[in-house]
């Protein structure tokens, strides 16, 4: 579990000696009476590709927004590269957004587009020229330079808005949902050659973003926020594989949880009491879980096996029976359900080409997993 | 977020102020006493009784009001015909002469207008008077009337008549049970913007009003060019205070539904 | 081309066509014929009995002798510039006016807005000749203005504001307030906030970003609105003459006059074609303007 998305030496956040970019001590943002930022302490490092994940409404706009300077924090401190941001307004920050509508300023072309936060600073002409042209063959623009916003295509636009924010070479980039405009295919697309030119420039990124896949893909950490908090802040395979909490475990991916009672084992185990007559459930112990409270077993459906008969050497079986199947091309999805109805889904790979269904509606079949497959998680 | 400054408030106040001073002043002194009309005297409904037994100035108001009435029904029909044949009628011989007829009276001067109408009526020997007004106001209006549904014609999902047409409407039955209650809003507001033209025109009412029909606004006209005088404060007042009426009226039924319906929407998620 | 389609398109069209195309032939035909003591008070008139011979008199006899007077005297000639300037003036003065009112009702509150265009557009449906005659007390040398500026000791004799053309300027912005404020408004209302709040990203202060994004966007708007305020203003009757009085010269005023007051059919016809080749070109720029803003919305 101490699998990293980034060749091992970039983890920064784990070296004691490194201070960060950005930090935010005890962060409070209010409008009115609504509490947008509840009490939030956040360390980004130099060069990290930083992922806000969240549903809307959970706070992580207004959080980059503050970064930005539109907003400032009701209460807390925010400061970059060891500067307190508060009274300098976002013309006067080395930080630069990318707006979710991009907007583009229609009435430009795409060069002066790019051209116009360098034209803002004291730069020479033949500079301007010179860096503009750079950032259109970053982002494979340059037959384009002197078309406006709306003669070119959504992924177009979408990579003007990037060449834009980042002609000003800035310390930290703030993306807000930079890719929720485009369909499916040009995202994933996209998703790559972001984080290929986050590496060429080695420019500290921040997104916001409520798609868990892009976020997964992309960052290097992903901080889950709900309600103004921060859930957990983590890489992507630790958020996947040892969620803090039922909330985060249930957000990313999919998962099956089961409630019951906790009893704390041996070595890090512990036991779930779930249902009359059922066996214990034997996983993980999670965070700050505590003995005859009650707790949630979760657990990944690849994790879960499916078989005809009565697998040997394992502990944690449960029989059931077929009730839904989807078949999703690479994998299929088993919804079986258990005797007190209780649904429980197993996912296998389908590895070998039209192999025949194993199992089919109304099959009564036994689920398995192993002692570390699943997490025995606090509330 | 949108920014609200000191500046705009001021530059609103300012020019709101500018918009209606000049009627309020007006209104007040229509309640003067005194025939001096920048003289306040103390308070008096004496101009609204004189202007009552003023019998010039009820003719001309029941001529105006007729006017106006046959005048903008016509014009609805027709502009909306003409919006209809713009906006759906596709391709026919002399479109753009079409169109162009439609939105050239918009820019017209109102004096050529008149003048070009007036010699109309001469060369064909028709007799001037409450008719030819009619015809004039007519013309002019039902161009408005045509923009103003064009606008909302354009602006509506053609497959809705589409669909009518699909589950059997003959095109006229399409018109008449889809398209035209999904317009009725904009033809309502032209035929209104067809009356109010036609309640407020001088210049082309003076050229084709013969001697036997004078207009309420061309006996204002008459009036006001030998000053200011305390019956037509009191008459504009009377004039502005129905517009106010109507205009806020109309503003708080249409703010109303906007309203009911967002209420019906969310009731009906809940409920779903 | 079945016959409800050709009744739809040929009733509307035949109305326009007889009292606003046939109209317009009339008035070219009488600005090219000579004033008679007739009626009506003009030759030649188009005598279809004598057949071709008739319709052949008919042409020879028309000339351009009206178009020649109105280059020689120099009356017409100063009242289409004068009209031309006061139009441009007021055209000015009516978007430094209504710019910022619309600028500030794009950027109130939401809830307010409906109220606010509700107030710009209320003078709109009243009389637009109530409207210009609330002035006259106001601007007269007796007049609230003149009043309120002698009470409070700025001025010491009355100004004469009345019979002048700052009077025709006042009167024209005012009733035409509402034609510049509603597009420039409708521009601003949709602009998207975020551009603004990208150019203070890339760097601009809040003014500049105003200069840099606001202007260059509202421009359609602005152009709308000028070419609203200046068409209609280029022609009117009205405002010169119950506040311009003999003062000013406006080239509407001057074809009413020649009309109603010199009974000069053929020189009113020639004075009307000629103020409308004038308008052809503002017409025509802002024609192009709305397909322009069309193409960028589309």
């Amino acid at each position: 579990m101490q699998a990293q998305a980034r060749p091992a030496e970039f983890a920064p956040w784990n070296d004691p000696n490194e201070t960060p970019l950005i930090r935010f001590d005890g962060v409070t943002k209010r409008f009115g009476n609504f509490t947008a930022i509840d009490d939030i302490d956040l360390a980004i490092h130099r060069k990290e590709f930083f992922a806000l994940l969240g549903p809307s409404g959970c706070g992580k706009t207004t959080l980059m927004r503050m970064l930005a300077g539109f907003e400032a924090p009701t209460e807390g401190q925010i400061t970059i590269g060891g500067k307190d941001m508060a009274g300098i307004p976002p013309n006067k920050r080395e930080v630069n957004m990318m707006f979710q509508s991009y907007a583009l300023f229609p009435h430009l072309t795409i060069w002066d587009n790019i051209a116009f936060g360098l034209k803002r600073s004291d730069m020479a002409k033949d500079q301007i020229a010179a860096r503009v042209d750079e950032m259109l063959r970053l982002t494979r623009l340059e037959r384009f330079s002197k078309r406006k916003p709306h003669q070119i295509s959504g992924g177009q636009r979408q990579r003007v808005a990037l060449a834009r924010s980042l002609a000003k070479a800035p310390k930290l980039l703030l993306l807000d949902e930079p890719l929720g405009a485009l369909d499916k295919k040009l995202r994933q697309d996209t998703q790559f050659e972001l984080m290929d030119i986050q590496e060429k420039t080695e420019t500290t990124f921040v997104i916001v973003t409520h798609d868990q896949e892009e976020a997964m893909t992309v960052a290097s950490r992903v901080a889950v926020m709900d309600n103004g908090k921060i859930i957990q802040v983590d890489t992507p395979p630790r958020i996947y594989e040892s969620p803090n909490s039922v909330y985060v475990a249930d957000f990313i991916g999919d998962v099956n949880l089961i409630t019951g009672t906790a009893q704390l084992g041996q070595g890090g185990a512990a036991l779930l009491t779930w249902a009359e007559g059922q066996p214990e459930i034997i996983g993980t112990a999670g965070e700050g879980l505590s003995a005859s409270a009650p707790a949630t077993f979760a657990i990944r459906p690849e994790k879960v096996n499916i078989s005809e008969s009565r697998p040997e050497c394992v502990n944690n079986v449960v029989r059931g029976k077929i009730h839904d199947i989807a078949y999703l091309g690479n994998i299929s999805t088993y919804h079986v359900e258990l005797p007190d109805g209780q649904i429980i889904k197993a996912q296998t790979a389908n590895n070998r080409r039209l192999s025949q269904r194993m199992y089919t509606w109304e099959d009564e079949v036994y689920l398995s997993w192993t002692d570390t497959a699943g997490l025995v998680l606090a509330g | 977020m949108r920014r609200f400054t000191w500046f705009n408030a001021t530059s609103l106040s300012l020019g709101f102020a500018f918009l209606y001073i000049p009627m309020i002043i007006l209104i007040v002194y229509s309640f003067n006493s005194s025939r001096l009309v920048t003289v306040w005297a103390g308070f008096s409904t004496r101009w609204y009784g004189e202007l009552i037994q003023n019998e010039a100035f009820l003719d001309a108001a029941w001529v105006t009001l007729r006017v106006a009435f046959v005048s903008s029904c016509i014009a609805t029909v027709l502009g909306t015909m003409a919006a209809y044949v713009l906006v759906r009628g596709g391709r026919f011989m002399g479109r753009t002469l079409f169109s162009g007829m439609i939105y050239a009276p918009l820019v017209m001067p109102e004096v050529i207008t008149g003048l070009s109408l007036l010699l109309l009526f001469i060369s064909i020997g028709l007799d001037r008077g409450v008719f030819t007004i009619i015809l004039a106001h007519t013309t002019f209006s039902m161009c408005y009337v045509s923009v103003v549904v064009s606008s909302r014609l354009v602006s509506f999902d053609r497959s809705v008549e589409e669909a009518a047409l699909d589950l059997g409407c003959t095109p006229f039955d399409a018109f008449k049970s889809v398209t035209l209650p999904i317009i009725a809003p904009a033809v309502i507001s032209g035929w209104l913007l067809a009356f109010t033209l036609s309640l407020d025109d001088l210049v082309i009412a003076s050229f084709t009003a013969g001697p036997s029909a004078t207009t309420l606004p061309i006996k204002i006209f008459s009036s006001v060019r030998l000053g200011v005088s305390p019956e037509i404060n009191a008459l504009s007042t009377i004039l502005i205070s129905l517009v106010t009426i109507g205009v806020v009226t109309a503003s708080l039924v249409s703010k109303r539904r906007i309203v009911q319906a967002r209420r019906d929407e969310q009731m009906a998620e809940q409920t779903a | 081309m079945n016959l409800g389609r050709r009744t739809l398109i040929g009733i509307p069209y035949l109305w326009l066509l007889l009292l606003f195309l046939v109209p317009f032939g009339i008035i070219l035909k009488i600005s090219l014929s000579d004033i008679a003591l007739a009626i009506p008070p003009y030759t030649p008139t188009l005598d279809l009995s004598e057949g071709w011979q008739g319709i052949r008199s008919f042409f020879a006899a028309l000339d351009f002798e009206n178009y020649i007077f109105l280059t020689e005297d120099d009356l017409y000639w100063r009242a289409y510039l004068s009209s031309l300037k006061i139009a441009f003036i007021s055209t000015l003065l009516a978007l430094a006016v209504g710019f910022p009112i619309a600028y500030g009702m794009a950027n109130a509150a939401s809830e307010w807005r409906p109220t606010l265009m509700m107030l710009v557009i209320l003078p709109f449906w009243t009389s637009f000749l109530i409207r210009v005659y609330a002035w006259i007390g106001i601007l007269s040398n007796e007049g609230f203005l003149n009043q309120f500026l002698l009470w409070t000791g700025i001025i010491s004799e009355p100004l004469q504001i009345m019979n002048t053309p700052t009077a025709v300027y006042i009167g024209i912005v005012y009733t035409y307030l509402p034609f510049m404020i509603l597009p420039i408004y409708a521009t601003l209302e949709r602009m998207d906030e975020s551009l603004l709040e990208a150019a203070e990203d890339l760097g601009c202060s809040r003014s500049s970003a105003f200069w840099l994004i606001t202007v260059p966007l509202s421009k359609s708007g602005v152009i709308a609105g000028c070419f609203l305020v200046f068409i209609p203003a280029l022609g009117e009757f009205v405002i010169p003459s119950l506040l311009g009085g003999s003062g000013t010269l406006m080239i509407g005023k001057v074809l009413w006059e020649e009309f109603f007051n010199n009974r000069d059919w053929p020189v009113a016809s020639a004075v009307a074609i000629i103020l409308l080749l004038i308008l052809v070109i503002p017409i025509i720029l802002f024609q192009k303007n709305q397909e322009k803003e069309q193409e960028v919305d589309a």
